[in-house]
């Protein structure tokens, strides 16, 4: 955890006696709706469907059992007894009162904690790799680096009315498991050859309604010139990104028309125009970020646990999800464990106030009093020594948090969609709990192996469905849903976009449908080869005729 | 229209005008055409000039030395291309006053200050539901700023490097 210093405090507490003044002013109609709204957006407050809907900024993911309470207990105040965990490492209540919502803030505020930039025109929270100074494959820990953006980029006189969101990513790590290439920025810590870390710079990725891969605009920028480059690049876009269409409107798209070289140009224009800048200043900061992080007081441990060994070879069900959703820690006798919130037939992401609560104190218990949200919308416990696995594993089975699908079928992403959200064309929770009951069988879901799908309930992509191994987008066709379903795509370093297989099909049709390409894959894999790697291997044409096909039969 | 600065509503001493006019106002604001006519009349008068928010700096940069204003146009208050054009001018040594005009709010007074403008020229519309005192307290909502170089005050990230070599006073 970040700790905050008083001037971090201050700000947050600011933050919210402006807001709680603008609801004021909103109230007695100083201000008009149409001023109030980017206001109250950058304060991650939404009008939905039904209800405001307020999302919680969670930097990078990261979280404490204290933090974690608090939330357990705004969604028991001022919301319906639930939270829900979203894409992009948020939390969103979606039944507050507007009135309530000052207090709200206040008491987020209380555990260092704002919805600050979780929505509007503005730089967003920024997300990190889930296993930040867990993973063995980091060059270093992207979280102080997070964090000097989230500061950099808060209550930013320049760039809090931008074309459109503008959404940052970082990870230290080789693997990428930040989506980096789909973000309006990603910064990726790298080693050059003369052995010093850097940042590599990606620009213009993003899903939506035109998804594009990002670009690298900067293979190494040296350490101590990040918040100048970022000024730059705000400030390009910030002046040319287009405003007269808002689906036009984020870098992706004035990156793709100008052309890479001529942004990186335009940003190195600006950099010059800036002058001089402070190196020294920006790593003193960062290195006072850095040592306000809570150090880990790891024990000293065998790599292998015994205990750990014996329950497995006790337990089949244990050892299922010991299988599925532990993860290599870098630290020996420890595992980072993901707990996944895709219990079957349940909503993706949800989770009870009384879950909470006994999470936080497993998080207490079990894993340094810490807790990670990771974009699939699951949680992990980062630091759990492999002694101890078995005995929370037990906990997690009594509080319906044990489920062992990390990776698989049934670990779905899914966006709010139809049932709570303004913008949405069709339904996307019921499909994500149509498909996982169809494949809820254990061992089938283990044969079939790591498949990711994404569902997003219309264009904007929420759901990352674009780059979901099987991607379901909901549309609406003349008063029907109707759910298009991609191939191909993937949310790592070697991302890419699904390619659309064919005609959409009704919510009725979808866990057929996504059957036909399982069992197409089931029958073609070659030993041990993964669901991506057959697909890439036999091309998404074979799969198109396999699922059209069948589709012609089935009609 | 409203102007206001820092101190309150002001009376606006600048007279719109174009190439042709024949005032007798020592204080212009004239569109970006009528510029090198207002500024060759030499009338020992002040000039400024409205201009666009995607107007060029290196063109206004030529005359910075004779401008005593430019006004950049905020078209609606969510766009924000007037910010950074603000920026840029100060960036490339406008010493100026910078005025923003159009229908800018109370609530990003302060992003306008930081972004180097002196006042605002709003709707009386808007200054009518949102008096000075919205602004003034708007405006000073947030003591530090975290970033540098924007507004008046010491930003955060200065005060923890002044803290750090022992000048927390500063």
């Amino acid at each position: 955890m970040y700790n905050y210093d008083q001037f971090d405090a201050d700000f947050v507490r600011e933050r919210v006696a402006q807001f709680r003044d603008q609801v004021g002013r909103r109230l007695d109609g100083s201000l008009t709706e149409e001023e109030f709204k980017p206001l109250r957006l950058q304060n991650g407050l939404y009008l939905q469907l039904h209800a405001y809907m307020l999302r919680v900024a969670i930097p990078y993911g990261v979280l404490n059992a204290t933090q974690f309470r608090q939330l357990a207990l705004i969604a028991d105040r001022f919301d319906r007894g639930y939270a829900h965990f979203t894409t992009r490492q948020n939390l969103q209540f979606n039944w507050p009162k507007l009135v309530d919502v000052p207090d709200i803030l206040d008491l987020l505020a209380d555990v260092d904690m704002h919805c600050i930039q979780t929505s509007g025109n503005c730089i967003r929270n920024v997300t990190a790799d889930q296993f930040a100074g867990v993973a063995g494959d980091e060059i270093e820990d992207p979280r102080p680096v997070a964090e000097l953006i989230r500061q950099w980029s808060s209550h930013h006189p320049e760039f809090s009315f931008l074309p459109r969101k503008f959404k940052v990513a970082v990870s230290g790590a080789a693997r990428d498991r930040a989506l980096l290439k789909a973000h309006d920025l990603a910064i990726r810590i790298v080693r050059n050859e003369a052995g010093e870390t850097g940042y590599e710079v990606l620009v213009g990725g993003g899903l939506g309604r035109t998804p594009m891969i990002g670009k690298v605009v900067r293979d190494f920028l040296p350490k101590g010139q990040l918040l100048a480059y970022l000024e730059a690049v705000m400030r390009v876009y910030n002046a040319e990104g287009r405003r007269d269409n808002k689906y036009k409107a984020r870098i992706k798209i004035l990156v793709h028309e100008i052309g890479v070289e001529a942004f990186q140009a335009r940003v190195e224009a600006e950099l010059r125009a800036i002058g001089s800048t402070s190196p020294g200043d920006e790593l003193e900061e960062l290195a006072r970020i850095a040592a306000a992080f809570d150090t880990v007081h790891y024990s000293r441990l065998a790599p292998r646990s015994e205990k750990f060994d014996a329950a497995c070879a006790r337990n089949a069900r244990f050892a299922e999800w010991a299988r599925t959703n532990l993860f290599t820690h870098r630290v020996d006798g420890y595992a980072a464990v993901t707990v996944s919130l895709k219990p079957v037939g349940g909503v993706p992401g949800d989770m009870t106030a009384a879950q909470m609560r006994l999470f936080a104190e497993l998080a207490e218990r079990f894993s340094l009093d810490e807790i990670r949200v990771t974009h699939a919308q699951n949680l992990v416990l980062p630091h759990v020594r492999l002694d101890d696995l078995h005995a929370l594993w037990l906990e997690l089975v009594d509080a319906d948090l044990a489920t062992a699908n990390v990776g698989l079928i049934t670990d779905i992403i899914a966006c709010p969609g139809l049932d709570y959200c303004a913008l949405a064309t069709a339904r996307s929770i019921p499909i994500a709990q149509a498909i996982s009951t169809r494949f809820a069988d254990a061992a089938r879901q283990a044969e079939i192996g790591p498949l990711q799908i994404k569902i997003s309930g219309c264009i904007n992509a929420c759901g990352h469905h674009h780059v979901g191994h099987i991607g379901i987008l909901g549309l609406e066709k003349r008063g029907q849903e109707s759910y298009q379903i991609t191939l191909g795509g993937d949310a790592t370093e070697n991302a890419a976009i699904g390619d659309l297989l064919g005609p959409g099909v009704s919510a009725q049709e979808v866990p057929d449908a996504i059957e036909r390409i399982v069992d197409h894959y089931l029958a073609h894999r070659l030993t041990d080869e993964l669901f991506i790697d057959t697909v890439r291997r036999l091309g998404v044409d074979e799969f198109r005729a396999a699922f059209l096909g069948a589709q012609d039969e089935a009609a | 229209m409203k102007l206001l600065d820092r101190d309150g509503i002001r009376i606006d001493e600048f007279f719109r005008a174009t190439a042709e006019d024949r005032v007798s106002h020592d204080r212009l604001i004239v569109p970006p055409d009528a510029l090198e006519a207002q500024l060759s009349s030499r009338e020992m008068r002040q000039v400024g000039v409205e201009v666009s928010n995607v107007a060029s700096v290196e063109e206004l940069a030529r005359y910075f030395d004779d401008l005593a204003l430019i006004a950049i146009v905020f078209p609606a208050y969510s766009d924000g291309r007037g910010f950074t054009l603000a920026r840029r001018l100060r960036n490339a040594g406008f010493r100026g006053v910078l005025r923003a005009v159009g229908p800018l709010i109370a609530d990003q007074f302060a992003h306008a200050l930081a972004c180097g403008f002196d006042e605002i020229e709003a709707p009386e519309s808007i200054v009518d539901r949102q008096p000075f005192e919205q602004w003034r307290r708007a405006g000073a909502s947030i003591s530090l700023p975290y970033q540098q170089g924007y507004s008046r005050a010491t930003s955060i990230f200065e005060q923890r490097r002044r803290g750090r070599q022992g000048e927390c006073n500063a």
